[in-house]
Formats: C-alpha cells, sequence, structure tokens
C-alpha cells in the first residue's frame, strides 16, 4: 500500500511506521520521474500529492507558502494572476524524460533544486527557499528558516534540502521569495559565429553593464542567444547597446519579441535542443570559459556527440551522445575534473543508471563529510536509498 | 541574559606553555602571540560587553599552517575560535579563555581576478571592500556592502552571511559567493564549489554560509564579480511619520519595482544624523525613505519619476531626486553615518538586528516604543525597509548601575516580538553569543537539535568555536541516538555514528 499523508503529522507516523518496519521510502511529488536518479532497490513508495495548497501568498511581501506536493502549475498559475513568478524558472522535464507536460510538485523542484536559464542571474531554487518544514529519516518534524528576506538564524538548512533529492527530510511545506515579472522580454540573436566566437560574445556580453538575463548558444542552428528584461524602454535600449557592443564579430542580428522570446528560453530550459533522439543525456556545469574547451576535449578524443547546446553563457552544458555501458562517464568526467565542476546523467536506461554514478563521484574527505551529514538526517538510510550514492 | 560561556577547562590551561611550544612549531614564533598584553587586542570583538582573554592567538599564513593548527587542536583537544576583522556585532568572534584564537589577518591576498568568468578568488582576511577597489577599474565589483565593509573581512561575511544596503537586489553573501575551500577540524582541506554554479550531492557551500565559524575554517572564497549599473540614482522622501514611510516602501515593492537601495530612518535618528554631520535631512520629518534605482539610464529615470509618484501619493513631505552623483552620495551619507552618529546622543548603544514581514513595521514600532518608555530608555532606528530588516540601536549609559542590563532586556523584547510577528531573531548579524539564549524563541528543542547534529557531522567534539548559536550544548553522541520502537532498533546491521 502506498501511503498518501493528508498532513505532516501522517508524514511523520509514515515514516515511523517505515523506520519500524524498516521499509526504505521512496518519496514522491507527481511520479512522473521515478524512473530516475540512481537506479535503487525497489522502495515503498510515499506520495505527496496529497499534501497540496497554498498556504500563504502576501504579493505586497513577496513571499508564498505551499505544502510541499502543490502542483508547481497551481503556483505559477496563482504568481501569473499577480504579475508574480518563481525567478529561477524551475524546467519541465517532461521534453527529456517523457512523461505529462507541466507535472511537477514544488517539493520535487526544492529537491532537485530546479533552475532555468535565468539561473545566472536569478539564482536557483536554493536561491528563493526562505523556509521549509520537513520530517526527517528519524521521523522527526523539523523546521528552518522562516518567511522573511533576511534570516541568519542558525544554519541554512535551506541550501541543504534544496538538491537533496529526498535523501534527508521529506519536505512538507516550503516558503518561497517571489519576485516581480519583468514588464516585457525581448532575445537578440546573432547567427553565423560559430562555436567559440559565439560564446566568446556571450562571455563579453555577460560582462557587459547590459543586465543580460540569459545567454546561449544554440549549434544547431549556430545562433547566440541573449535576453534582456525590464521595461519596455529600458528592453529596446540595452538591445541597440548590445548590438552595437557586439557588432564588430560581423554576426547578423534579429530580435525575438516577447512572445517568441519566452517560448525560445523555455524550450531551451525544458532542454528541447537535446531531448529528441537516442542516447543518453548528461548536464554539465562549469566555469563558463571551460563549455567550449570542454565540449572539444570531448570531440577530440572521439565522443559520439548527437546533439549538445551551451546555457548560462557557456557554464552549463546540455548533451546527447550515443549509447555506451558506462554512458561515457569516464571520458566526460576525466575532462570535467581536469577544468572544475560537475557532470549529472541526466537520461540513461536503467541497467546504465544502476552500474555509473548519476552525480558526479567526490574525493574522499569529501564524499565522508557528505555521508556524515546524510547520516544526521537519515541515519538508518531510510529515505530514498540509494539514490544519490551508492553506500546511502 | 547572564550569559554563561563553556567553563575553561583547567587541563588545557595547564598546559598553555605546551599548546604555545607546539604552536611555535607549525609557525613562525613571532606568529604566536602568547603574550598577555599582546592577546588584549583580541579579547572582544565589536560586541565589547563580552570580554575574555584568548589562550593564545594564532596568526596563520598558509593552508598548510591552518591545517597543521587544526590538527594539533585535534590531537591536544584545544578549542578553536576563528576571527576575521572581529567587527560581529553578536560576539561571534569572542575568545575562549582556553582556546587558540585562530587570526586569519595574514591571508589578504587577492589571488585570481577572472573577469570573463566575472569571479575573483581571494583570501578570506581580505576585506569586503577591497575586492570592489580591485576590479572597479574594469567596471566591476562585489555587491554585498555591510555598512562595515572598509573594515570587514570576506572570511567574516562568510561566517555571518552578511548583508548591506544592496542586498535587495543583490543578495546576500550567500547568493554572491561560488566556491570555498574550507579546513574542517582534523585537519582536512576541502573544496566547495569553484567557478562553476551550483553543487552536485549537498550544498554545503551554502550551509557553510552564515554557519559563524562553527563548522570549518575558510581558507579562500570565490567570489562572483557583478558588472557596476550603468547608473544610479537617489531620491531622498521625507514622510510626517513612520507608518507613512512603511506604506510607500510596501507600494514601490507592489508595483513590481525592485530598488537597489531602500532604506529608512526614524525621526530620533535623522536628528542625530543631523547634529553629527549635517547632509540636509529636513527635521521636521517623522521619518526618511532613501531610494536608489540603478540600471540604464532610460531605465532610472522611467523608474524615478514612477517611485516618485508612489511617494506623493503615499504622502511624501517632499520628493528630492539626485542630479549628480555627488548628491547621491549626499543622501547616502547620512544613513551610512546612523551608527556612529546616534552613539554621539548617548554615550553607549546596542544595535538589535531582527527581521520582521514588512507589513507589520508600523504596529512593531509603536510596540517597540512602548517597551522601550516603559524601562525608561531610548531606542533609534535605522532599517533596511526593503526587506524589514530593522536595527534598532538602544541607548543607555554604561555607567549607570543597571543599564546594561534594562538595555539587554529590552533588546531580548524587541527580538521577541519580532518573532511573535512572524520574523526572525536576526537578519544579517547572526547569533552568536548574544542572541543564543534567545533560540528557543524560534525553533524548540527538535529544531535545535537537528542543527547540533548538523554540527556534530562536521565537528563531533565541539571545538569549533563552542557556546555560540546554541543554548545548550549537547553531546553528538547523544544527539546521534535513535528513537526505539518496540523496544528494537530498526536495521541492525547498519553503522551508526
Ligand atoms: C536524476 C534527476 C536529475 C534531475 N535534474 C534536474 C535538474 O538539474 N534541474 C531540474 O530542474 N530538474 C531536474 N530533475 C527533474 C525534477 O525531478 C522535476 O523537474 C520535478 O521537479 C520533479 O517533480 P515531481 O513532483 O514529479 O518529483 P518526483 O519525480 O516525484 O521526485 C523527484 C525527486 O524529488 C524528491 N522529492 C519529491 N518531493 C519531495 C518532498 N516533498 N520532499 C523531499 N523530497 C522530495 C524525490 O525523492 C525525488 O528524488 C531531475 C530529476 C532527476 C530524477
Ligand atoms: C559599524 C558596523 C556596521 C556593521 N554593518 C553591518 C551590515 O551592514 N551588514 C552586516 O551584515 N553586518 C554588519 N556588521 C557586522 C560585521 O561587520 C559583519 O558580521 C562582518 O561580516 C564580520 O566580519 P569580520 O571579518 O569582522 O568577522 P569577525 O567578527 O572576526 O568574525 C565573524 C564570525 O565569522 C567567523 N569567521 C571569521 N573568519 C572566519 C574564517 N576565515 N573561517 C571561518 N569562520 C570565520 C568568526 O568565528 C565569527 O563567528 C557591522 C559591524 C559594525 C561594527
Amino acid at each position: 500500500m502506498t501511503p498518501s499523508p493528508r498532513d505532516e503529522t501522517d508524514v511523520r507516523d509514515a515514516i515511523r511506521d517505515a523506520l519500524a518496519a524498516e521499509t526504505p521510502l521512496a518519496i514522491r511529488g507527481h511520479g512522473s520521474k521515478a524512473g530516475l536518479g540512481r537506479a535503487a532497490a525497489p522502495a515503498q513508495i510515499l506520495s505527496l500529492a496529497a499534501l497540496s495548497g497554498v498556504t500563504l501568498y502576501e504579493p505586497e511581501e513577496l513571499v508564498l507558502t505551499a505544502r510541499a506536493g502543490t502542483p508547481l502549475r497551481e503556483i505559477v498559475a496563482l504568481l501569473d494572476a499577480h504579475r508574480q513568478q518563481l525567478a529561477f524558472e524551475p524546467m519541465d522535464h517532461a521534453l527529456l524524460l517523457g512523461g505529462a507536460r507541466d507535472d511537477a510538485t514544488i517539493g520535487g523542484v526544492v529537491a532537485v533544486n530546479a533552475s532555468g536559464p535565468r539561473r545566472i542571474k536569478a539564482g536557483a531554487a536554493r536561491d528563493h527557499l526562505l523556509g521549509f518544514r520537513c520530517v526527517t529519516g528519524r521521523g522527526e518534524i523539523v523546521k528552518s528558516g522562516g518567511r522573511v528576506m533576511k534570516n541568519v538564524t542558525g544554519y541554512d538548512l535551506s541550501k541543504l534540502v534544496a538538491g537533496s533529492y529526498g535523501t534527508l527530510a521529506v519536505l512538507t511545506e516550503t516558503t518561497f521569495k517571489v519576485l516581480p515579472q519583468a514588464e516585457t522580454e525581448q532575445t537578440l540573436l546573432l547567427s553565423g559565429l560559430g562555436e567559440e566566437k559565439g560564446l566568446a560574445a556571450l562571455r563579453k556580453a555577460s560582462g557587459s553593464p547590459y543586465e543580460v538575463s540569459s545567454l546561449a548558444f544554440d549549434p544547431r542552428e549556430n545562433i547566440a542567444a541573449l535576453r534582456l528584461e525590464g521595461p519596455e524602454i529600458s528592453v529596446v535600449k540595452r538591445r541597440d547597446d548590445l548590438v552595437a557592443l557586439l557588432a564588430p564579430l560581423g554576426a547578423a542580428a534579429q530580435t525575438l519579441e516577447a512572445e517568441s522570446s519566452r517560448a525560445f528560453w523555455m524550450r531551451l530550459r525544458d532542454g528541447e535542443p537535446v531531448a529528441a533522439g537516442e542516447g543518453v543525456v548528461w548536464r554539465i556545469s562549469l566555469a563558463p570559459s571551460d563549455g567550449f574547451t570542454f565540449v572539444e576535449s570531448l570531440r577530440r578524443n572521439g565522443a559520439p556527440l548527437l546533439a549538445h547546446v551551451y546555457d548560462w553563457a557557456g557554464g552549463l552544458v546540455w548533451l546527447r551522445l550515443e549509447a555506451a555501458p558506462d554512458a561515457h562517464a569516464g571520458a566526460i568526467r576525466a575532462v570535467v575534473d581536469r577544468l572544475g565542476g560537475h557532470a549529472t546523467l541526466i537520461r540513461a536506461d536503467e541497467a546504465t543508471r544502476a552500474t555509473v554514478d548519476v552525480f558526479h563521484p567526490q574525493p574522499a574527505a569529501l564524499a565522508a563529510l557528505t555521508r556524515r551529514v546524510k547520516d544526521a538526517f537519515d541515519p538508518l538510510h531510510i529515505l530514498e536509498r540509494g539514490r544519490m550514492r551508492a553506500d546511502f | 541574559m547572564p550569559l554563561t560561556m563553556p567553563l575553561p577547562e583547567p587541563a588545557i590551561l595547564s598546559r598553555r606553555d605546551e599548546i604555545v611550544a607546539r604552536l611555535r612549531e607549525i609557525l613562525p614564533p613571532a606568529h604566536v602571540i602568547a603574550d598577555e598584553t599582546a592577546r588584549r587586542a583580541y579579547e572582544c570583538d565589536a560586541l565589547a560587553m563580552y570580554r575574555a582573554l584568548p589562550l593564545v592567538v594564532a596568526l596563520p599564513e598558509t593552508v598548510a599552517e591552518v591545517s597543521a593548527i587544526m590538527a594539533l587542536a585535534a590531537e591536544l583537544n584545544v578549542k578553536i575560535v576563528p576571527r576575521g576583522a572581529g567587527t560581529s556585532l553578536s560576539g561571534g568572534a569572542l575568545p575562549l579563555e582556553d582556546g587558540i584564537l585562530l587570526g586569519m589577518a595574514k591571508f589578504n591576498r587577492i589571488l585570481e581576478v577572472d573577469f570573463e568568468n566575472r569571479c575573483a578568488r581571494v583570501q578570506p582576511g581580505v576585506q569586503n571592500l577591497a575586492i570592489t577597489r580591485a576590479v572597479e577599474h574594469a567596471g566591476f565589483y562585489y555587491a554585498p556592502d555591510p555598512s562595515s565593509q572598509i573594515a570587514c573581512t570576506i572570511g567574516g561575511n562568510v561566517g555571518e552571511n552578511a548583508g548591506g544596503v544592496h542586498c535587495l537586489k543583490y543578495g546576500l553573501t550567500t547568493n554572491n559567493i561560488l566556491g570555498l575551500e574550507i579546513v574542517l577540524m582534523g585537519g582536512e582541506v576541502l573544496r566547495l564549489g569553484g567557478k562553476h554554479l551550483d553543487s552536485e550531492m549537498y550544498d554545503l557551500l551554502g550551509l557553510m554560509t552564515g554557519s559563524e565559524g562553527l563548522l570549518g575554517v575558510v581558507t579562500e572564497v570565490t567570489v562572483r564579480l557583478l558588472q557596476k549599473p550603468l547608473t544610479a540614482r537617489g531620491l531622498l522622501l521625507p514622510f510626517p511619520s513612520v507608518e507613512a514611510g512603511a506604506r510607500c516602501v510596501g507600494a514601490i515593492i507592489a508595483r513590481g519595482i525592485i530598488p537597489g537601495g531602500l532604506e529608512m530612518m526614524d525621526q530620533a535618528t535623522i536628528g542625530a544624523v543631523e547634529s553629527f554631520q549635517p547632509c540636509g535631512y529636513p527635521l521636521n520629518a517623522g521619518a526618511i525613505v532613501i531610494v536608489e534605482l540603478d540600471g540604464t539610464p532610460a531605465e532610472v529615470d522611467h523608474l524615478v519619476a514612477v517611485v516618485e509618484g508612489i511617494a506623493r501619493a503615499e504622502g511624501a513631505m517632499e520628493t528630492r531626486v539626485s542630479q549628480s552623483e555627488a548628491e547621491r552620495l549626499r543622501f547616502w551619507a547620512g544613513r551610512k553615518n546612523a551608527f556612529p552618529a546616534v552613539s554621539c546622543i548617548g554615550p553607549d548603544y546596542l544595535c538589535m538586528d531582527g527581521t520582521i514581514p514588512r507589513r507589520r513595521l508600523p504596529d512593531v514600532l509603536t510596540r517597540m516604543d512602548r517597551l522601550a518608555k516603559a524601562c525608561g530608555l531610548r531606542v533609534a532606528n535605522v532599517f533596511h525597509a526593503g526587506d524589514g530588516n530593522l536595527h534598532p540601536l538602544i541607548l543607555y549609559d554604561a555607567s549607570k548601575d543597571g543599564d546594561i542590563e534594562r538595555a539587554e532586556q529590552l533588546g531580548a523584547d524587541i527580538l521577541r516580538l519580532c518573532v511573535e510577528v512572524g520574523g526572525v531573531l536576526t537578519g544579517e548579524h547572526g547569533v552568536g553569543v548574544e542572541k543564543r539564549d534567545l533560540m528557543g524563541e524560534m525553533f524548540d528543542e527538535t529544531d535545535l537539535s537537528q542543527q547540533q547534529r548538523v554540527k556534530c557531522a562536521f565537528d563531533p567534539q565541539h571545538r569549533l568555536n563552542p557556546g555560540k548559536v546554541f543554548p545548550t550544548l549537547h553531546r553528538c553522541a547523544e544527539l546521534g541516538a535513535m528513537h526505539v520502537q518496540s523496544g528494537k532498533l530498526p536495521f541492525p546491521n547498519l553503522p551508526r555514528f
């Protein structure tokens, strides 16, 4: 039987039962991504779908609290009505991983520290989570943080749970900083520069004072894309200034107006450039100036690259490669380790994910500390056992 | 709030000479300060009411030295207190009589500036403002700008997750650092993050930020650099009352505008500032709101007009808009001098630091005033109005009998009030020793135990900066114990820590 807790006490009871019965739990928001992460041993599923609803929204205070199982789309719709947003742009994985569109829960969004192209300017989920309530793997109800913008009372456990994939605690309630939506947006497209020069142009723009909020390069179409957001008058002016700044490169410039601009970045956010077709998918975070070096090294080493795209001015690389027993983890991680950064296997079949580290391996001392942090929340490894690491 | 620190261990005190000698094997002898007069310089931080003479002061210069000191401390079972510039207002760097004070001042180099990736690698003892000074020639700056920025260090900023007037729009320290090198108790050197975004596995970089020197010693910081906005303009908006000023602040944000700075001062502070160093604030105002709008000139002009309109609608007595950089700085001069100015109207002050939901501002100020009157003290208010971070300055006279105690009592009452209306005990200065015993106002025993378990993962013997942040120290073994059901422990074969 799948426990479907309706409140925090139910969640605590479910975890205590699981502890007593020695049954590991897998936490599901909407369960759309059940087959992902490390391929772990089967576990009883704890569904949070019934723990839903926005419990506090004060637009003037820029704050919103929702139960962890609240559908993201419900929150986005509510914010839309007040011209506000979750500025970190949580991605929708349906294109990449299959499943229905718009099917994430807010707890899942926090658990994977989701973010989109605006990450470089606005931050990731971790930067917007003001506080939370949860039940730890010890079966204890714990709260941390608060609902105000500035808070340094005690350790910032929000940072720890963001991106912990449910391995530390089951979130029951999350409080976010929300932000006004920009009045409008435009995207400047520069075509024909080629990968290396295109990426250099992005870095130049990101070091300019024109407040470019997203910068991507799509090799399929050989275009560099630069997003500008804000009041109309400012967006237009900054676009013109950028065109002037980058004119010496000799690229053909074109502008996407608001609606096409939004659609463009949403496709990129959701991994569309690498989603279609066979193969394994990786997501790599590194210093922006290393993005191209990384891809070049892989090419030189003969990796069977099928598609790739650069976001975050070159600091985020999405890759699709032909399938292989180790999903090319060895080749990819050797380069990433030399440059600094981390590589996550996002899509691969179960057999591969059972043998290859999905998350980037850590040096021994860091891995040991990570394990001690896990044990501090979930000493018996009852939550999401094996999802992030083979040893917990 | 009678403050008790862990009692010094006689066994350690009696081995002082040995500890000094062992430190001198690691560091050049001159970098180990054992002489009492020289140690006095370190006996307190900016929360000067609490003092303790450190056992010995160690001033390492390299990561290897820090690592060796930590390993030595582990071997000899000695405590360590890290210290940057000692500007902490919560007693975070208060020494221990049986502990080594680890002064990080010699870590003062900027190791690398990387404009392409918009970041810089700096040592923890580098002053906050020195980072901006090193990169401004190329149009960049480091955004978090605590008022103490000429003095405080980036290591201390990480320790306290420091913020400043820019953080409403640009975030706190935690949103502006990319990487850390840390040394754990025991001497292991770890790197967290780097020049890339977001960590894999747990975000220990985020956890370290604001951990008040309790988890590890920071030996290197990679900070994000931002481009200076093309222009910035200030608005000086006097209002007849704090309530009207607070309404204006709310209305600006409700309109979807996030200013680069949004600060407020009450009448007591305005008076103090004007008699300290006149900068033209209207003395008849009940409150002054200062708004800074930054970005491209076209955008700023547009927003200035919108904000002026909002201010008039909310009853501003006048609206002054800066017409030059000099004028913008003049608007800020009073705000930046508020703390020293207030110290001229009363011999001593205690600076509190709570955050509240912004719309509770008028209510909280009224109740704060009532509390102050009841104990016969005065309070001057300056606040980061945009994010509800209050800095009530409680004026008292340390030479008067009982004044310190009354000031502390009032401070505690004010912080309790902040929590009661949905706020928190500290917005940027940290818990330290000052608010340690109030942690129970915000967290229950279970919440605090979970935080201390995190501490145990880093420092199981509680030897790094103990006595700060947590009202009671629990042994890690006791915190590690599991809830046993029906007399049996689940998963008996799994190792426990
Ligand atoms: C390996 C992997 C990598 C991913 N990488 C990214 C990424 O980099 N960026 C991105 O935007 N999205 C990423 N996702 C997608 C992410 O899962 C979805 O975007 C969505 O947020 C999940 O919502 P859901 O409700 O369907 O969660 P589910 O698919 O049900 O769960 C996803 C994860 O979140 C945890 N979880 C769910 N609810 C809670 C809760 N209340 N408390 C604690 N933990 C909870 C689960 O244990 C699980 O580990 C990734 C997913 C996986 C599996
Ligand atoms: C006049 C004045 C104005 C101020 N204004 C502001 C303000 O606007 N905003 C704000 O946020 N703060 C403000 N502060 C408080 C203070 O300046 C900050 O908290 C600052 O970050 C402390 O830095 P520091 O180098 O002086 O650190 P210290 O006071 O030396 O130490 C602070 C804490 O960090 C730890 N620490 C220091 N270095 C390290 C290291 N290398 N590794 C590990 N831990 C370390 C210490 O153990 C301690 O817990 C102000 C202080 C004063 C006196």
